[in-house]
C-alpha cells in the first residue's frame, strides 16, 4: 500500500512549491500568512486593549496613539482590526467546516452508491441552493439564540451543497475508471477504495472549494454584522463596518480599514483558489503561451506546373504553442492531388494526418499556425491567403465531412435549416430555392423521406442519417475537393459500406477531388487512387494504392499492412491480399 | 415538454411547502423569547406571560401551524407582533421596492456581463485578463462596503446622487432613477463578477463544439457562428447561470437596503429579525421562496423553448 501513498505525498509538495512559484499564488500566501500571525500573536502585536474606551477619542483621527484613528465610542481601530481578525476568521472556519464535511460525506456516498441516496441528496441541495441565505439566516436569528457562531454553522450547511456536488460528479467521473473497478475485484473495501483512491482525486478541488468558500463566509459574517445581528462586545470586521456606517457623516474615513481588511483576505483566498487550478490545469494552458513568435517564412515555392493538379503540399509545418515552444504536429508534408482522384491519407492516431486536412481548410484548432511550406489549390497559395479569401473558398471549393456525426450538427437548429442557410450564403440563392435544393439533396444521399429529415433535429435522427446530411451539406455546393476525415468510423459496419459508396458516386456525378483521412486500410483499398502514409506528422510513403498494397517500400507500411492482415481482412478489395501472400 | 414543465413546478411547490414548513417551526418555537425580546429589560415574567397569550404564541405549535397554514391558503398571513397592520398589507408594500432594485439589478447584470464574457471569450487577451480581475474584485469586495465608499465619494464628497431613500416611480421617475444608481451600483458588482465569468466559459464552450468547424467549413462567417449558432448554444448555461445569480442578488439586497435606508423587504427583514417580528419573517421568507419559484419557472420555460431537446421530449 506504500507504493499507492508515495506518489501523492511528492504531488503535494510540489503543488505547494508550484503554487509559491506564481507570483499570485506567493502574494496570496504571504497575506494569508501573516493573518495567521495575526491572529496567534493578537494580544502580543495590539497596542492596545480592544473593547478599552478612551472618550476623548470618539471618532478621533489617526495620530501616533491611535495609529488608525478611534471608532465611534472612543476605541482604538487598529487594535480592534487586530483582534476583529480571531473573531471573524473563527466564524468562517465553523461555516467552512459544516459545509465541508456534510458536503464531501454525502457527495461521496451519492457519487459511490448512486441511486436513491443520490436522488434525495441531490433533491435537498436544489432546495438549499433555491434559498437566498442572508434572508433564512436573518429569519432564524432569534430562533437559534442570536449567536453569530451558531448562524455560521447553519450557514455552512447553506453552503454544503457546493462541497456535494463537486464530490459527487468527481466521484462519478471516477468510479468506473479501471483501477477503481480492479481495487474492488481484488476485493478492497469500499471504505478502504474510498479513504485510498477516491479522496486522492477529489483533494485539490476540495481545497480550492475550501478556499473560495470561506471567502463568501468572511463576507456573510461580516454582513450580518454589519446588520447588528452579531455579539456588540466582541471586536470584529463586520462589527466595525457597523460602527463606521453609523458614524459616517463625522468620521467617514473609518470605513476604510476594516473593509480592506475583508477585502484583502478574501481576494487572498480567491487568488490562491486560482494559483491551485492553475497548477492543476497546467496540460491544458495553450494561451497563456499565444504570443509564441511564428518564424519568419521564406519566399513562396512556384505554383504547380500543370494545371491538371488540383491540390499540392510541399513541405508543410504545422505547429502548435506548447511549454517550450512550437511542438510540430505535421513536420514537413509534401503531396500533390490531381483533378477527380480520390486520395488516402493512412495513419495511426496522432500522425498529422487530421491536422493536414484542417490545414487545407484553413481551420486549425485554436493556437495552431502554419509555420512554414506552401498549400496551393487551383494555382492559390493558401498559406498566404487571408481570413476572408479563405471563407469564400469553403463550402463553394472545399468542403468537409467530419468524422462525428451526431456533434458536427447544431443541435438548436432544424437540419434543414443548417443546409439552407449555407447554400444561401455560398451560393447566393433564394431561402426557396435552397430549400428546394437542399430537399434534392437528402433525397439525393439516400434518405427515404427528406421533408421529415428536413424538418427534424439533430437529436430526431440516427448517426447514419445524421452522416448522409453532412454529405448533403458538404456536397450542396458542387465543391472541387471533398476533405473527409475518417467519415465512417463512427458508423456500424452496415453502414459504413453504404456510406462509401455514397462518396463514390457523388465523386464520380461532381467530378470533384476526394482526400480521406483514414486509419482504416480497407477503405483505402475500398476507394483510393492515391495513398500517403503518415507517422509522426510526415509522409514515409506515397503510391497509387495498387502498387502499396503489391510492394509496400517502407518498413512502417509493412507493418501497418501486416497488422491490418492478421487483425481481419480488408472489406471488399480482395486483390492486394493475394497478391501480397 | 408538459411533462418537463409540471415536475419543474411540483419541485417548486414542494420546496415551497416544505421551507414554509421547517421556517415556521424554527421560528416559532421561541415564542416567549421573543415576548420578552419585545419588552425588554425591565418586563416581569407576568408580562411576558400575558403578551405570549396574547400573541398566541403560548398554544402548541402544532395547532399555531394549523392556524397559520390556513389562513395562508387564503392568502391571511396573521398579524405583526411589533407594528399595525397585517403581514401581506406590509409585504404588497415592500415587494415594488425590492422588485424594482432586484429587477434592474439583474437587467444590468445579465447585459454587462454577456458583453463582457462574449468579448472574453472571443477576444482572449487583455479583455480576458480585464474580466479576471474584475471577477476577483467582485468577490473580494462586499456589497455592503462598496455601498459605504459610494456613498462616501459620490453623495457626500461630490454630492451627485442621494445617500439614502427610496422615491417612488409613480411619485417622479427622474428621482426614482437617481435613488436607485447607487444601490444598484453597490448590488450589481458581485453578480457582473461570477456571471461575467461563466459566460466566457458557456460561450468558449460553444465555439469548442465541432459543429462550429464544420459550419466554418461550410462557409458560414464567424459573426453568424457566433451570434447565430454559438450563443444560441451558451443560452441554457447562461440562463442557468442567471437563475442562480438572481438568488444571490435578492440576498445582498437585505444588506444593500440597510445601506441606503431603502424600505423594501430586506430592510423589513433585518428589522423584524432583530425584534423578532415571527409573523413578519414568515411571511418574508414565503415571499422569497414564492418569487425564486416563479422565476425558476420562468427561465426553465425559456430554456425549454431555446433548447429543442427540452421542447420536443
Amino acid at each position: 500500500m506504500n507504493s499507492s501513498i508515495a506518489p501523492a505525498v511528492r504531488e503535494r509538495t510540489s503543488l505547494v512549491r508550484s503554487v509559491l512559484a506564481n507570483p499570485t499564488g506567493l502574494v496570496a500566501s504571504v497575506i494569508l500568512l501573516s493573518l495567521a500571525l495575526v491572529i496567534i500573536f493578537a494580544p502580543a502585536i495590539a497596542p492596545f486593549d480592544p473593547v478599552k474606551v478612551q472618550v476623548f477619542k470618539v471618532n478621533a483621527p489617526p495620530d501616533a496613539e491611535f495609529l488608525l484613528g478611534g471608532d465611534g465610542s472612543g476605541r482604538d481601530i487598529l487594535s480592534r482590526l487586530i483582534y476583529g481578525a480571531r473573531n471573524t476568521v473563527l466564524g468562517a472556519l465553523i461555516a467552512v467546516s459544516v459545509a465541508g464535511t456534510l458536503g464531501v460525506t454525502t457527495g461521496l456516498f451519492a457519487g459511490y452508491y448512486g441511486r436513491l441516496i443520490d436522488t434525495i441528496a441531490s433533491w435537498i441541495s436544489n432546495g438549499l441552493m433555491a434559498l437566498p441565505a442572508i434572508i433564512v439566516l436573518l429569519a432564524f436569528f432569534q430562533a437559534l439564540g442570536s449567536s453569530i457562531y451558531m448562524s455560521m454553522a447553519v450557514f455552512g450547511v447553506m453552503l454544503s451543497p457546493g462541497f456535494f456536488r463537486l464530490t459527487r460528479n468527481l466521484v462519478q467521473g471516477v468510479k468506473h475508471e479501471l483501477y477503481i473497478d480492479a481495487a474492488r475485484v481484488s476485493g478492497l473495501s469500499d471504505l478502504r477504495i474510498i479513504t485510498q483512491h477516491i479522496l486522492l482525486v477529489i483533494r485539490a478541488p476540495v481545497v480550492i472549494q475550501v478556499s473560495i468558500v470561506s471567502g463568501i463566509a468572511i463576507v456573510i459574517q461580516a454582513g450580518l454584522e454589519f446588520l447588528g445581528l452579531g455579539d456588540a462586545s466582541l471586536p470584529t470586521w463586520g462589527g466595525m463596518l457597523q460602527n463606521a456606517f453609523d458614524n459616517l457623516y463625522t468620521a467617514p474615513l473609518s470605513a476604510f480599514s476594516s473593509g480592506l481588511a475583508i477585502s484583502l483576505t478574501v481576494a487572498s483566498l480567491v487568488l490562491l483558489a486560482n494559483a491551485i487550478r492553475d497548477r492543476m490545469q497546467r496540460g491544458d494552458a495553450p494561451q497563456r503561451l499565444r504570443h509564441l513568435k511564428v518564424p519568419v517564412r521564406s519566399t513562396s515555392a512556384p505554383a504547380p506546373a500543370s494545371a491538371d493538379i488540383l491540390l499540392e503540399i510541399r513541405d508543410l509545418v504545422v505547429g502548435y504553442p506548447g511549454r517550450d515552444g512550437w511542438v510540430n504536429v505535421v513536420n514537413g508534408v509534401s503531396l500533390s492531388l490531381k483533378r477527380g482522384e480520390i486520395f488516402g491519407l493512412v495513419g495511426e492516431s496522432g500522425s498529422g494526418k487530421t491536422q493536414t486536412a484542417f490545414a487545407v481548410l484553413g481551420l486549425l484548432s485554436a493556437g495552431g499556425r502554419i509555420l512554414s511550406g506552401s498549400i496551393y489549390f487551383d494555382g492559390q497559395d493558401l498559406t498566404r491567403a487571408s481570413p476572408s479569401e479563405m471563407r469564400r473558398l469553403r463550402g463553394r471549393h472545399i468542403a468537409y465531412v467530419p468524422q462525428e456525426p451526431m456533434s458536427n450538427l447544431d443541435p438548436s437548429f432544424r437540419i434543414g435549416y443548417q443546409l439552407v442557410e449555407p447554400m444561401m450564403k455560398v451560393l447566393g440563392i433564394s431561402r426557396a430555392q435552397a430549400r428546394k435544393r437542399a430537399l434534392e439533396l437528402l433525397g439525393h444521399v439516400g434518405l427515404a423521406d427528406p421533408e421529415r429529415v428536413f424538418k427534424s433535429y439533430p437529436h430526431q435522427i440516427s448517426g447514419g442519417m445524421a452522416q448522409r446530411v453532412l454529405i448533403a451539406g458538404a456536397v450542396a455546393c458542387k465543391p472541387d475537393l471533398l476533405i473527409a476525415d475518417e467519415p465512417t468510423t463512427a458508423l456500424d459496419v452496415t453502414v459504413q459500406a453504404e456510406v462509401l459508396d455514397l462518396l463514390r458516386n457523388l465523386q464520380a456525378e461532381y467530378g470533384m477531388s476526394i482526400i480521406i483521412v483514414t486509419h482504416n486500410f480497407g477503405v483505402v483499398a475500398d476507394m483510393c487512387d492515391m495513398v500517403a502514409v503518415m507517422r509522426n506528422g510526415a509522409v514515409v510513403e506515397t503510391n497509387a494504392a495498387r502498387e502499396l498494397f503489391a510492394a509496400p517500400q517502407h518498413e512502417y507500411t509493412k507493418m501497418l499492412l501486416d497488422s491490418v492482415l492478421e487483425d481481419s481482412k480488408p472489406r471488399t478489395y480482395s486483390a492486394p491480399q493475394e497478391e501480397l501472400a | 415538454m408538459i411533462k418537463y414543465l409540471l415536475r419543474r413546478l411540483a419541485f417548486g411547490v414542494v420546496l415551497v411547502v416544505v421551507v414554509s414548513t421547517l421556517t415556521f417551526f424554527l421560528v416559532f418555537s421561541g415564542g416567549e423569547r421573543v415576548a420578552a425580546n419585545i419588552l425588554g429589560d425591565s418586563a416581569s415574567s407576568a408580562d411576558i406571560a400575558a403578551l405570549t397569550h396574547k400573541l398566541g404564541a403560548d398554544r402548541p405549535l402544532l395547532v399555531q401551524y394549523g392556524e397559520w397554514i390556513t389562513k395562508a391558503a387564503h392568502g391571511d398571513l396573521g398579524s405583526a407582533w411589533t407594528t399595525t397592520g397585517s403581514v401581506t398589507e406590509i409585504l404588497w408594500r415592500r415587494v415594488p421596492v425590492t422588485l424594482s432594485i432586484v429587477g434592474t439589478a439583474v437587467l444590468m447584470m445579465t447585459a454587462i456581463s454577456a458583453v463582457l464574457g462574449i468579448t472574453a471569450a472571443v477576444l482572449g487577451g487583455w479583455a480576458d485578463r480585464l474580466i479576471q480581475v474584475v471577477s476577483v474584485i467582485g468577490f473580494a469586495v462586499p456589497n455592503f462596503w462598496l455601498g459605504l465608499l459610494l456613498i462616501i465619494v459620490f453623495a457626500l464628497d461630490l454630492r451627485w446622487l442621494p445617500a439614502t431613500g427610496y422615491v417612488t416611480f409613480a411619485s417622479s421617475p427622474a428621482a426614482w432613477i437617481t435613488s436607485l444608481v447607487l444601490p444598484v451600483t453597490a448590488l450589481v458588482l458581485s453578480g457582473i463578477a461570477s456571471a461575467s465569468q461563466q459566460m466566457r466559459g458557456a460561450v468558449i464552450d460553444a465555439l469548442a463544439q465541432d459543429y462550429v468547424r464544420t459550419l466554418s467549413a461550410r462557409g458560414i462567417g464567424p459573426a453568424s457562428i457566433l451570434y447565430r449558432h454559438a450563443l444560441r448554444n451558451a443560452m441554457p448555461a447562461a440562463l442557468t447561470v442567471l437563475s442562480v445569480q438572481f438568488i444571490a442578488l435578492l440576498g445582498g439586497a437585505a444588506i444593500i437596503e440597510r445601506v441606503f435606508a431603502i424600505p423594501g423587504l430586506g430592510e423589513l427583514t433585518v428589522r423584524s429579525a432583530i425584534v423578532g417580528d415571527v409573523p413578519v419573517l414568515m411571511g418574508v421568507v414565503l415571499t422569497m421562496i414564492v418569487v425564486v419559484v416563479i422565476v425558476n419557472i420562468v427561465i426553465d420555460i425559456i430554456n425549454a423553448w431555446v433548447n429543442p431537446k427540452v421542447r420536443l421530449s
